[in-house]
C-alpha cells in the first residue's frame, strides 16, 4: 500500500477539522450548564428538557414533519414521472420547455422561487398554511428527485422491460412489476433527499408560510437571530445526531449489500 | 396512449403552474407601481379591460429606479464579488482536499467521501448558526487566539464579511470537493509517471497535466459554489453586518420589511437576468463533460 | 408459418430492411446471418412487436400481425443480454410469464419444475440471477422464454456471451430442446459456424437484404453470389472468362501463361462471360510430385503455412503472383510433415470442385 504523503496528510487533516470542529462545539456546548454558550460552566442535559417543553418549538417540528412527509412523497411521484418521460418518452410539444422546468429549479435562487410562489398563491387567493408550503415543497423537490432518477433510469437495460411485454405484460404491469422494483433504489434515495431538502429549506417557506403554520427552520431563524442560545444548540445536537445515524445507517446497509453481491458473484463463477 | 398522455400532463402542467405561471407573476408585478393596498401593486391584472390597456399601463419605473438608485448597483456588484471571492476561497480550500482524496488509499475512499457528504445532509441553518458562536466577539475563536497571545483585543469577525466568507466556504465545501474529486479520481497516474520520465519536476508535472485534466471538475465544482452564493440570503443575514450588501438579503428586505412587492419583483427579474449567463456556461462545461465521457 | 411479405423498415434516413419477402416453415430451426447492421436483429424485433414495418406485413399461421402488441403476441424472445429479472429468483423469473396468463397456481408450479429440469437448472431454482454463472444464466433466459409454449421462438445472439467452449456445448444443448420441444426457433447470430451447426435453414443477410436461403451444406457447398461463398468459410475466388466447352461445362480463361481451368456448372453462361470460380481450400490437393489425371493443375510455391492442429491451410503463390489457399488434413505426426516453406509443390482440384457465379 502506498504511504500518504505528508502535504496531502495535512490537508486532509485540516480540511475536516474545518467541517467537523465548528459542529462538535456546537454539540458539547449543547451541554453546558450556563446560559451563557460561550462559558462552560458544567455538564447538564437541562436545555434539552426546556427545549421538550417549549410548545412552539415542538409545534414548529410537527408542522415540519407533516411537510417533509407530504411535499417529499407527492414530489417522489411527479418527479419519477417526469424522470420517466425525459428519458424514455420520446418526443413530444414542448419537451425542451419541459426539461428546461425540471432544471431550472435546481439552480434558482431561493428568493426568487419563494418570492414567485407567494405572488401565486396571493393572486389566486389560496391561503397561506401547510398547504402552500407543500406545493412549494412539492415543486423544487420533483426536480431533485427527477434528475436522480433519471440518471439512473439512463442506464437501466431496457431489454428487460421488452423482455417483460414479451412474456405477457401490459406496458403499466411492466413498469410495476419490472421497471420500479429495480429502480427503487434511486426512487427512494429521490425521497429522502426531497425530505431532507423540505426539512431544511427556510426561505421559501418564509415566502409561503401564513401565520397559521411556522416550520422548525423559521422559528430556529428567528430564535437564532437574536443570538446564540443553549437551546438551539441542542435542538441542532438533536438534529445532527438524527442525520448522522440516518447516513451512517444507511451507508453500513449499502456496503453489506455491495459485499455480499460481490461474494455472491465471485460464488457464481466458480460454479 | 392515453397512458403516456397522462404521464407527460400531469408534471408538466404541475411545473407550468407552479414554475412558469409565477414567473410571469413577478415579471408582470416588476412592471406595476407600488399602493398601499393588499395586495400592495397596480394595475391588476383584469381581462374585461383587455390585454392592450393592461400593457398601457405597465412601466419601467421600477427598473429605472433600481438602475437609479445606487442601493441596488452596489448590491448586485458586491453579490458579485463576494460570490467571486468566496468561489475562489472554496476553490483554494477545497481542490488539496479532493486531490488528497484521489490520492488515499482506495479503502478510505468510500469513508473520505461520506464524510464529505454528511454535513450536506445536516440542516443548513444549523451549519451557518454554528459559526456565530465561534466568531462572535467572545466566541471560541477570540477565546482561542487570546489564550495563545496570538492578539490582546478581541477581533470583530461576525457582522463582517470575513464572517460571510468563512460561512460560504464551510457550507459550500462539498459542492467544489464532489465534482473535482471525482475528475482526479478518474486521472491514470501512469501519465503523471509518464510527465515525470519526460523530465518534468513533480511540480509542473501537476501544472502541465493534473491541473488541465481536472478542469472540467474544477469549472463545474465553481459553478455550483458561484450561481447559489449569488443569490444566497440566509449567510449575509446572520453572519453578515448591516455593511455587508447582498442581493438576496436585499429582495428579503425590500420584501418583507419594505413590503415593497414592485421593486422586490425588480430586484428579482435582474438577479434572474444576471445568472442566465453562469447558468449557460454551467451547462456547456457539463455537456462537453458529457460528450467526452461517450 | 411466419410471412414476410415485402416488409420494409426505415430508421429515419437509414434503410434498415429493404422489400423482403421470405417464409418460416412450421417446427425448422431457422437462422438469420449476416454482418452487424446488416437488418438481423431489426427483423427479430419486428417478428416480437418491438418494432412494425414501415411497409409491408408479418403474417403469423395467416394472420396479419401489425395490430398485436408485443404482450399478446404467441412469440417469445430470448434476448442477447438474457434480461433477467435482477429482484426476482430464477424461479420467479420462469414463472413471471405464465403468471400473466392467470394460470392456476399448481399449473405453474408444474410447469417451472418441467423447465428447470429441462435446462438442468433444479438446484439454482431459488437463486437470484447474479448468483449464477452465465452459462446458467443462459439457459435460465431460455427456459423463461420457452415457458409459455411459444408458437415461435426468438434467440437473439443466444451465444455470443458465452466463451467458445461453453458455447459449442450448448450449440447441441440448443438444438436437443428445440427438437424436444418441437417450437419454431429462429436464431440471430453473426457467427457463421454457429448458424452451420444449429440451423436447419440458414438466410444470409446483408444490407436489409436476404442474399440466401438455403440448407446449411448447400450454402456452403453451392453459395449463390461471391458475397455468400467469402462470408461462409474460407474460400479461393477466381476470376477469369467462361467459354462453353461441352453440356454444362466451361474452361475459365483466367491468368495469363496458365492453361484455362475446367469447371463444371448448370447455370448458363455466355461465351466470353466474365465469371468467378469460388473453390473451398479443401477441395485443392496438395502434392509434392506433379499428379496426372486431374482436370486442373497448377504449379507455385509455398508462402506461408497456417498449422491449425487437425488440419494445415497452404498459401501458394503462383508465378503470377496470385495466392491460392489449399487445405490437407494432419494425418501424420508434425515431424513428418510434406511440406515446407519455399517448397515448390503442385495444386489440383477436379471440374466439380468449385462453384462458377456471375458477376
Amino acid at each position: 500500500m502506498r504511504r500518504m504523503s505528508w502535504f496531502n496528510t495535512v490537508s486532509l487533516t485540516l480540511g475536516f477539522a474545518f467541517l467537523y470542529v465548528p459542529m462538535l462545539i456546537l454539540v458539547i456546548y449543547s451541554f453546558n450548564e450556563s446560559k451563557l454558550v460561550t462559558v462552560w460552566a458544567g455538564f447538564s442535559t437541562k436545555w434539552y428538557g426546556e427545549l421538550l417543553q417549549n410548545e412552539a418549538f415542538l409545534n414548529a417540528a410537527w408542522v415540519t414533519l407533516k411537510v417533509a412527509v407530504m411535499s417529499s412523497t407527492i414530489a417522489t411521484v411527479l418527479g419519477t414521472m417526469a424522470a420517466y418521460v425525459l428519458v424514455r418518452g420520446g418526443r413530444f410539444m414542448g419537451r425542451t420547455l419541459f426539461s428546461g422546468m425540471i432544471y431550472a429549479p435546481l439552480v434558482m435562487p431561493e428568493v426568487i422561487t419563494g418570492l414567485s410562489l407567494l405572488l401565486l398563491f396571493i393572486g389566486i387567493g389560496l391561503d397561506r398554511g401547510v398547504m402552500t408550503i407543500v406545493l412549494a415543497h412539492t415543486t423544487f423537490s420533483m426536480c431533485y428527485v427527477s434528475v436522480v432518477v433519471s440518471s439512473r433510469l439512463v442506464t437501466f437495460d431496457k431489454s428487460l422491460e421488452e423482455a417483460a411485454l414479451d412474456l405477457g405484460c401490459s406496458p403499466s404491469e411492466a413498469f410495476r412489476l419490472v421497471t420500479l422494483p429495480i429502480i427503487a433504489p434511486a426512487v427512494i434515495s429521490g425521497w429522502l433527499l426531497a425530505f431532507t431538502l423540505s426539512l431544511d429549506d427556510l426561505v421559501i417557506a418564509s415566502f409561503t408560510s401564513g401565520p397559521a403554520a411556522t416550520t422548525l427552520p423559521i422559528k430556529i431563524y428567528s430564535a437564532v437571530r437574536l443570538g446564540v442560545s443553549p437551546e438551539i444548540n441542542a435542538l441542532s445536537t438533536l438534529m445532527i445526531a438524527i442525520v448522522t445515524l440516518g447516513v451512517i445507517t444507511a451507508s453500513l446497509v449499502n456496503k453489506r449489500q455491495m459485499v455480499r453481491q460481490k461474494r455472491d458473484a465471485q460464488a457464481a463463477e466458480r460454479g | 396512449m392515453m397512458r403516456r398522455f397522462f404521464l407527460i400532463s400531469v408534471p408538466y402542467v404541475w411545473l407550468l403552474a407552479l414554475f412558469l405561471v409565477p414567473f410571469v407573476i413577478v415579471l408582470k408585478i416588476s412592471l406595476s407601481d407600488v399602493e398601499l393596498a393588499r395586495p400592495p401593486y397596480t394595475p391588476h391584472f383584469d381581462w374585461a379591460t383587455g390585454v392592450w390597456a393592461f400593457l398601457s399601463e405597465l412601466d419601467f419605473e421600477n427598473f429605472t429606479w433600481l438602475a437609479e438608485d445606487d442601493l441596488y448597483w452596489k448590491a448586485y456588484l458586491s453579490s458579485f464579488k463576494i460570490a467571486l471571492i468566496s468561489t475562489l476561497l472554496t476553490l483554494l480550500v477545497g481542490y488539496p482536499m479532493a486531490y488528497a482524496m484521489a490520492r488515499a488509499p482506495s479503502e478510505w475512499r468510500a469513508t473520505l467521501m461520506m464524510l464529505v457528504i454528511l454535513p450536506f445532509w445536516t440542516s443548513f441553518l444549523i451549519r451557518v448558526y454554528a459559526w456565530m458562536g465561534i466568531l462572535s466577539n467572545e466566541g471560541f475563536l477570540n477565546q482561542f487566539l487570546m489564550w495563545t497571545g496570538v492578539i490582546s483585543e478581541p477581533l470583530t469577525i461576525l457582522n463582517t464579511n470575513t464572517a460571510v466568507y468563512i460561512g460560504i466556504v464551510y457550507t459550500y465545501l462539498p459542492f467544489m470537493i464532489l465534482p473535482i474529486y471525482a475528475a482526479l479520481e478518474r486521472l491514470d497516474e501512469s501519465l503523471i509517471e509518464a510527465a515525470e520520465d519526460l523530465g518534468c519536476s513533480r511540480l509542473s508535472a501537476f501544472w502541465l497535466v493534473t491541473i488541465p485534466l481536472s478542469k472540467t471538475g474544477i469549472i463545474a465544482g465553481s459553478f455550483l459554489v458561484f450561481i447559489p452564493v449569488l443569490g444566497e440570503f440566509v449567510i449575509p443575514s446572520l453572519l453578515g453586518g448591516s455593511d455587508t450588501l447582498m442581493i438576496g438579503k436585499v429582495l428579503w428586505e425590500e420584501f418583507f420589511s419594505n413590503r415593497d412587492w414592485p421593486v422586490a419583483s425588480a430586484v428579482a427579474v435582474v438577479l434572474l437576468l444576471l445568472l442566465i449567463i453562469p447558468i449557460v456556461l454551467f451547462q456547456r462545461n457539463q455537456q462537453k463533460q458529457q460528450e467526452a465521457e461517450q | 408459418m411466419i410471412q414476410f411479405q415485402n416488409v420494409t423498415k426505415r430508421f429515419g434516413e437509414f434503410t434498415a430492411i429493404d422489400d423482403l419477402t421470405i417464409g418460416i416453415y412450421e417446427k425448422e430451426f431457422f437462422a438469420l446471418l449476416g454482418p452487424s447492421g446488416c437488418g438481423k436483429t431489426t427483423m427479430m424485433r419486428m417478428l416480437a412487436g418491438f418494432e412494425s414495418p414501415t411497409e409491408g406485413a408479418i403474417y403469423l399461421a395467416g394472420q396479419d400481425m401489425a395490430p398485436v402488441p408485443p404482450n399478446k403476441r404467441a412469440t417469445n424472445m430470448m434476448f442477447q443480454s438474457y434480461a433477467l429479472f435482477p429482484h426476482l429468483s430464477i424461479w420467479e423469473n420462469i414463472a413471471f410469464g405464465l403468471k400473466r396468463e392467470a394460470m392456476p397456481k399448481h399449473d405453474i408450479r408444474d410447469r417451472v419444475d418441467e423447465m428447470l429440469r429441462l435446462t438442468r437448472l433444479e438446484k439454482f431454482a431459488s437463486r437470484k440471477p447474479h448468483q449464477i454463472s452465465g452459462g446458467q444464466r443462459q439457459r435460465v433466459a431460455l427456459a423463461r422464454s420457452l415457458a409459455k409454449h411459444p408458437k415461435l421462438l426468438l434467440l437473439d445472439e443466444p451465444l455470443g456471451a458465452l466463451d467458445k467452449k461453453l458455447r459449442q456445448d450448448t450449440q447441441f444443448e440448443l438444438m436437443d430442446i428445440q427438437e424436444k420441444t418441437g417450437t419454431t426457433f429462429v436464431i440471430v447470430t453473426h457467427d457463421q459456424e454457429e448458424a452451420m451447426t444449429v440451423a436447419s435453414r440458414v438466410a444470409v443477410m446483408d444490407h436489409g437484404k436476404i442474399i440466401q436461403v438455403s440448407t446449411p451444406d448447400r450454402i456452403y457447398e453451392t453459395p449463390n453470389s461471391v458475397y455468400v461463398a467469402d462470408f461462409i468459410g474460407e474460400v479461393n475466388i477466381i476470376d477469369g472468362v467462361a467459354t462453353p466447352n461441352g453440356p454444362e461445362s466451361y474452361a475459365l480463361t483466367w491468368q495469363d501463361g496458365q492453361a484455362p481451368l475446367n469447371v463444371t456448372s448448370p447455370h448458363t453462361f455466355s461465351d466470353g462471360q466474365k465469371a468467378h470460380l469460388a473453390i473451398r481450400p479443401e477441395k485443392v490437393t496438395i502434392n509434392a510430385e506433379k499428379p496426372t489425371g486431374v482436370d486442373n493443375l497448377v504449379q507455385g510455391k509455398i508462402l506461408d503455412i497456417a498449422y491449425l492442429g487437425n488440419i494445415s491451410t497452404y498459401h501458394v503463390e503462383l508465378p503470377s503472383g496470385a495466392v491460392i489457399k489449399a487445405q490437407s488434413a494432419n494425418t501424420r505426426r508434425i515431424s513428418r510433415r510434406a511440406f515446407t516453406w519455399e517448397d515448390t509443390v503442385w495444386l489440383s482440384w477436379t471440374a466439380t470442385a468449385g462453384v462458377l457465379l456471375a458477376e
